[in-house]
């Protein structure tokens, strides 16, 4: 009898502590969640960026410099033909038709940069992430390249590398030296050319100012012509960006899915 | 029919281990090896070029890598259905079934792990699922899961060995070279048969076929969990769970009858695996043909119902566009043929049951297929539709997988009795006095 007790007393003791370290666990990951809640609630910046359809004369402009800021691979037709070219940023074709009215209209879609991610939810090693100014980032070094978040995001605006990534030697000198160059096996997409807004912060520090509108200014912002790419803060009611995405012609990308993009579209008049 | 004795049930279940193999049996090591090895070498090149020396692509990110995952962690599932949940249920048809059913589950679940390791970009990087987890992914409750099945069967299967790996140790020492006999020995654990070694033993796996019955359902749950959680049209549906886990079970009785069919015809053990077993056998498989046809019912009525255009593209895709004949097979594999076969008693046979099984499982390894790759081919937003035809490094692994899976069986059946021996003298023993057996 007495044995018995003592197996019980132990057993108890061994399941209480087990309860305990799950609890003490969880309890310290939800914490973590919270923290980040309260971040955004203290009214840090929140990047957004609104793309006007009236203005985008499909030139592919952004594209380009988009490509040339993030390193991203050269890509050869085979590869193309495969549909294994990474552009961060590539213009969707939409074919929208009424009676006989037919129209094509073109979208530069970037990462939307969610503010509820499909793809860091389902991610195995948080090697996808949201920071706590709203961009969601990519870890190359942690990602094991299982390609869950590429299928997980409705707009397919994740890339993986499915081989080395190649440049004609020409290419390869004015690699952005800000920017990682990626490599075989691991996922990537657009950080909102995270590293300009580094260097903004930087600045600002230096001046010994807060960042400023104007400062972080994406590539494909900067190289837009006919000036149809908003970025700034959303946070900041004052700022451009968030007087546009009031607009009556915004619109979100499936916004039916809930995933609340920050990339917020204007339609054409 | 006059019950076997248990005298009879031993020296024929145990022939197999002591004959000498012939040479069908080299030949069919060699082959299944060559094929195996083939696979390994064209692992070690995606290894070195990457993942484009297969025919993924963007938008099917997706393909015949995670199709042989669910299929064969699906087939390990008719292991722990027929030794667990038909022990739960005292089952007597179910005993000369038990060994082969849960070897293929041991067999079947390293190959199905395997194959998702074989689809990462990085596969040396594995380890950070457990060294950085993220407790939301799916990914990762299959981790856990997987591993936690894989662990438990193997003891299961292992605990259900031990009796008749005593019975090896007593009757083949002289018989058998001294590897084996150290083999049997250490593996027997001093197994002696005495009464509280029984009690324990049963004890035991009462409680784990309970515990094996509720991890069966969640591991399957979970790997269709995989999908089902993304919104990608297609696969974000509650049924795809109870269809994961009935589409797993079909697929794996239908294997462990052929496998059950061979074994019977190899070694004669036509006095133990009887007509009357496969018939029975046969309507099981009858009844998860018919759960199976229902839940594919219910997820493509509910989707065409619905008419939501991105649901709807990848409902054409399949039902009438390019995966159109892909479909129409599976579908004809998994209903339309084996419906009569199995429903009409002339037909249900053992001379029938044999080719059944195959073709099921060619259509359930066709169902993955059709769940997996047209929703990876036809995204929310209208990029160019993705075509994907998989390469020669994706069919040489996924052959190398069966061979794998086929060669492990093969061997195990030269070493360890495949008859459950224990079971099929109980079985006996409840014939005789009516007794409620295990």
């Amino acid at each position: 009898m007495e044995i018995k007790d003592q197996n019980r007393r132990d057993f108890l003791k061994w399941f209480g502590a087990a309860v305990g370290g799950v609890w003490a666990f969880t309890s310290r990951a939800f914490a973590a969640r919270g923290e980040d809640e309260q971040v955004q609630a203290r009214g840090k910046h929140r990047w957004g960026m609104v793309i006007d359809l009236d203005r985008c004369t499909g030139c592919q402009a952004c594209v380009v410099a988009c490509s040339v800021e993030n390193n991203q691979m050269l890509g050869g037709p085979e590869e193309a033909a495969l549909g294994r070219v990474i552009r961060w940023l590539k213009i969707l074709p939409r074919t929208e038709a009424e009676g006989s009215h037919i129209r094509q209209s073109l979208v530069p879609m970037p990462c939307q940069q969610c503010e509820d991610p499909p793809c860091t939810r389902v991610c195995p090693t948080s090697a996808t992430f949201m920071n706590p100014e709203g961009i969601v980032g990519q870890v190359y070094d942690r990602c094991i390249g299982c390609r869950y978040c590429v299928n997980a995001c409705p707009y397919t605006c994740k890339f993986f590398n499915w081989g080395e990534p190649q440049w004609p030697k020409e290419t390869q000198t004015p690699f952005n030296p800000d920017v990682s160059v990626r490599y075989k096996g691991v996922v990537e997409k657009c950080l909102f050319c995270h590293q300009r807004l580094q260097r903004a912060k930087d600045k600002a520090r230096e001046e010994g100012r807060k960042i400023e509108e104007g400062d972080y200014v994406t590539a494909c912002q900067a190289a837009c012509p006919a000036q149809a790419i908003v970025f700034g803060d959303l946070n900041d009611p004052e700022s451009e960006v968030s007087r546009l995405a009031l607009s009556h012609r915004s619109f979100k990308m499936l916004e039916e899915l809930g995933t609340k993009p920050k990339v917020i579209y204007l339609r054409e008049g | 029919m006059s019950k076997p004795s248990a005298v009879d049930v031993e020296s024929k279940v145990l022939a197999p281990l002591i004959a000498k193999p012939g040479r069908g049996f080299w030949i069919a090591v060699s082959l299944l090896g060559g094929v195996f090895f083939w696979g390994l070498l064209a692992w070690g090149w995606q290894i070195k070029n990457g993942l484009r020396v297969t025919g993924l692509n963007a938008p099917v990110f997706w393909g015949i890598y995670l199709v042989n995952f669910v299929f064969f962690i699906g087939i390990s599932h008719a292991g722990t259905l027929i030794s667990s949940i038909l022990r739960i249920a005292e089952t007597e048809w179910r005993r000369p079934f038990t060994r082969a059913a849960e070897a293929i589950t041991v067999f079947s679940l390293p190959f199905g792990a395997s194959s998702v390791i074989v689809d990462l970009g990085r596969p040396d990087r594995l380890l950070n699922v457990i060294l950085y987890p993220h407790f939301t992914s799916p990914i990762l409750w299959d981790v856990l899961c997987i591993t936690t099945y894989l662990a438990t069967s193997c003891l299961y299967f292992y605990l259900a060995l031990i009796p008749d790996i005593a019975l090896c140790r007593d009757r083949l020492s002289s018989a058998v070279g001294p590897v084996r006999r150290w083999l049997y020995e250490m593996l027997a654990l001093g197994w002696t048969g005495t009464k509280v070694q029984w009690k324990t033993l049963h004890k035991i796996m009462g409680g784990m076929s309970v515990f094996l019955f509720a991890l069966v359902i969640s591991v399957h749950t979970n790997v269709s969990f995989v999908f089902g959680l993304t919104t990608k049209p297609g696969w974000h549906t509650a049924v795809i769970g109870p269809y994961f886990v009935v589409g797993a079970i079909y697929s794996g009785v239908a294997t462990v009858i052929v496998a059950m069919i061979a074994i019977r015809k190899l070694f004669h053990l036509e006095t133990y695996l009887t007509e009357d077993h496969f018939n029975r056998i046969g309507k099981f498989l009858l009844a998860l043909c018919c759960f199976w046809f229902y839940f594919t019912c219910v997820e493509f009525l509910t989707v065409f119902y619905g008419r939501e255009t991105a649901h709807m593209a990848v409902f054409n895709a399949k039902f009438f566009g390019e995966y159109a004949w892909l479909f129409w097979t599976m579908f004809t594999c998994c209903f339309i043929i084996p419906l009569p076969v199995l429903a009409i008693r002339r037909l249900r046979t053992i001379a029938n049951l044999v080719w059944l099984g195959i073709v099921i499982n060619i259509g359930m390894w066709l169902e993955r297929y059709s769940i997996i790759v047209p929703s990876g081919a036809r995204p929310y937003l209208s990029w160019e539709i993705g075509r994907y035809t998989p390469s020669w490094v994706e069919c040489s692994i996924t052959a190398a997988w069966f061979s794998g899976f086929c060669l492990l069986f093969l061997v195990f059946t030269r070493v360890f009795p495949i008859l459950t021996v224990w079971e099929i003298n109980e079985e006996s023993a409840a014939g005789k006095t009516n007794l409620p057996a295990g």
